[in-house]
């Protein structure tokens, strides 16, 4: 039972993270119809601006953690965020009315620019970060087993949280928010109305990047390291969440987060590690043969 | 009052070898009902597609005398021509049907509420000039759902109202926007004759009220013939033919063209005669 709960606690910090970076796929999708493959590199390029925040701010005598945190967090989120501008203005919007495949080839080049570009800036070697926020609670014992969960779970967990709060509340309250869903609904009668299209998808494309430095901040909070390859499997984990929770819905893409994460601590915990990837992907396959709009996921319909 | 609103001269569309619109001159005046008609595929919703920035026209110079002035509308991108003061609605409707009604009209209001909003930024942080801004856009939105007697419906979504509700809460959408030139494409396909005639007053009333012009393009000619103050018939994407209800009704060539071809015993004089002859040779 303790050993359950130990790793619903594993599960659920991974899932978040998940989460965060499936909102980013499941958003572009839900306006634009293309699935962003370059959005896991988005998250890897998050990840190595925290980092060399952390460094700077280290260099500048920011010493106090929680300030410290903050800063990182907002400026990893910032300059991410013109990464993901910048990608949807060079690779995608050019190609808008074009054929269905060019963004999709478009974003797995540059997919691939990307992690070749951090490869050779910041080397190809495994960056490590000494712990930053350390201790933890033990929340019961018994048999000398102990569920632990770390002050960064937390973190992450309610971080998590609170994002998702302000999102949410950006969607369905705000300008921004209304022409996102209108864009997503149609895109030529939301420009009718008045809606900027193109400037309506470049934040969608930026709030994702947003949430992916975020996920990348706590990966690197989390795990410790950091190399240019992280992107590719988080990105395609992410993925499956985005699928599996219905690709286009935000709610789905968290929910799918959280199932993924579980599935993934749940198997690493009770069968083996080596085959938690093999768990992942088979849940793609078969959500996309069984449930191919997945959990929360509108059924497509025709329009006339 | 009596002001041109939009003038289009020469207008010319192509598609391929598909000339869709062919040289095509008019213009409608502020505060007046201009109606297009013409058979299926005559380029009626050809017109409206480059008054709105869908398509660029091949040939041709849209001006409209907007909110800022006149504006060559061929030249604008198409969601900037909101701004100038053009709305419209679309044969098959197209409400964002898993939004309330509400919001359908209040997103109609972007505009207005990005710029209040400072971009949503200081939105975000209940910025006084914000707030207002929204309660306002709110109220007209309300305003317009009275009007069409949907207030009751406020907060169903738009795609689960029946289809007679749709259409009029296209119509309150394209109110919205404010618009100084509003382009209906057929508002009363699929009405029966009691909703069509509701529709008939609705848009006399906005142009009178509202002091807009109207530019509808509409198969049910009762109410063409009613309302119009002016009409112009296209035939295979040219105009064939201009003028007020009563001169369009006793038109010849119209009449040839359009209101003719249904009608068996409006055949021309010779080809009853041959059809007589070919009776009679049988």
């Amino acid at each position: 039972m303790l050993y359950f709960l130990q790793q619903l606690i594993n599960g659920l910090t991974l899932g978040m993270m998940y989460g965060l970076i499936a909102i980013g796929y499941s958003m572009v999708y839900g306006i634009i119809g293309m699935i962003n493959f370059a959005h896991g590199e988005i998250y890897m390029i998050g990840a190595f601006i925290s980092i060399i925040a952390f460094l700077l701010l280290g260099v500048l005598g920011v010493t106090w953690i929680p300030l410290a945190l903050l800063l990182v967090l907002l400026i990893a989120m910032a300059f991410t965020a013109a990464y993901g501008w910048t990608v949807e203005r060079l690779a995608y919007r050019p190609l808008r009315g074009s054929f269905r495949l060019a963004p999709l080839i478009s974003a797995i080049g540059m997919s691939i620019f990307l992690q070749n570009y951090v490869q050779l800036l910041q080397g190809a070697n495994v960056k490590a970060v000494p712990p930053i926020i350390t201790g933890g609670w033990i929340l019961a014992e018994q048999d000398g087993f102990a569920v632990r969960i770390s002050n960064v779970q937390i973190m992450i967990i309610l971080l998590t949280l609170v994002l998702m709060a302000i999102f949410s509340w950006i969607i369905a309250n705000t300008p921004l928010g209304r022409a996102q869903r209108a864009c997503e609904q149609d895109l030529k009668m939301a420009a009718l109305c008045g809606v900027n299209v193109d400037r309506t998808i470049s934040l969608t494309f930026v709030m994702g990047a947003a949430l992916a430095a975020v996920a990348g901040l706590m990966a690197t909070l989390y795990y410790g390291v950091v190399d240019f390859f992280i992107g590719f499997l988080a990105g395609i984990k992410a993925f499956t969440a985005a699928v599996l929770g219905g690709i286009g819905s935000i709610p789905g893409a968290m929910l799918g987060g959280l199932l993924l994460g579980l599935v993934e601590a749940f198997w690493s915990g009770y069968f083996t590690t080596e085959y938690k990837d093999v768990a992942a992907f088979s849940i793609l396959v078969i959500v996309l043969i069984f449930l191919p709009t997945g959990l929360l996921g509108k059924p497509e319909i025709e329009k006339v | 009052m009596n002001a041109p609103l939009l003038e289009v001269e020469h207008l010319t569309m192509r598609f391929g070898g598909l000339v869709a619109v062919d040289d095509l001159s008019f213009t409608a005046m502020d505060q007046r009902i201009t109606a297009i008609i013409g058979p299926n595929g005559a380029g009626k919703t050809t017109v409206f597609n480059c008054l709105t920035g869908f398509y660029r026209p091949t040939v041709g110079r849209l001006t409209f005398h907007g909110r800022f002035g006149p504006v060559l509308l061929e030249r604008e991108d198409g969601f900037r021509i909101p701004r100038h003061g053009i709305a419209r609605t679309f044969q098959n409707i197209r409400l964002f049907a898993h939004m309330t009604a509400l919001e359908n009209l209040v997103v109609a209001q972007h505009n207005h509420l990005m710029r209040a909003s400072g971009y949503t930024v200081l939105g975000l942080f209940g910025w006084k000039g914000y707030r207002a801004a929204e309660r306002a856009a709110i109220e007209r939105a309300r305003y317009w759902l009275d009007r069409m007697g949907l207030l009751a419906r406020a907060d169903w979504d738009a795609g689960s109202l029946p289809y007679g509700e749709q259409r009029k809460l296209e119509i309150a959408r394209a109110m919205c926007t404010q618009p100084k030139l509003l382009c209906l494409d057929e508002p009363a396909a699929g009405l029966n004759p009691r909703e069509t005639a509701e529709l008939a007053e609705l848009l006399v009333e906005i142009r009178d009220r509202e002091q807009i012009g109207i530019l509808l393009i509409e198969h049910d000619m009762s109410m063409v013939m009613r309302i119009s103050d002016q009409i112009i018939v296209l035939d295979y994407g040219r105009k064939i033919a201009e003028g007020t209800p009563e001169q369009i009704r006793t038109d010849p060539v119209v009449i040839k063209a359009y209101l003719g071809e249904a009608e068996d015993e409006e055949l021309p004089e010779e080809v009853r005669e041959d059809l007589a002859r070919l009776g009679g040779g049988a």
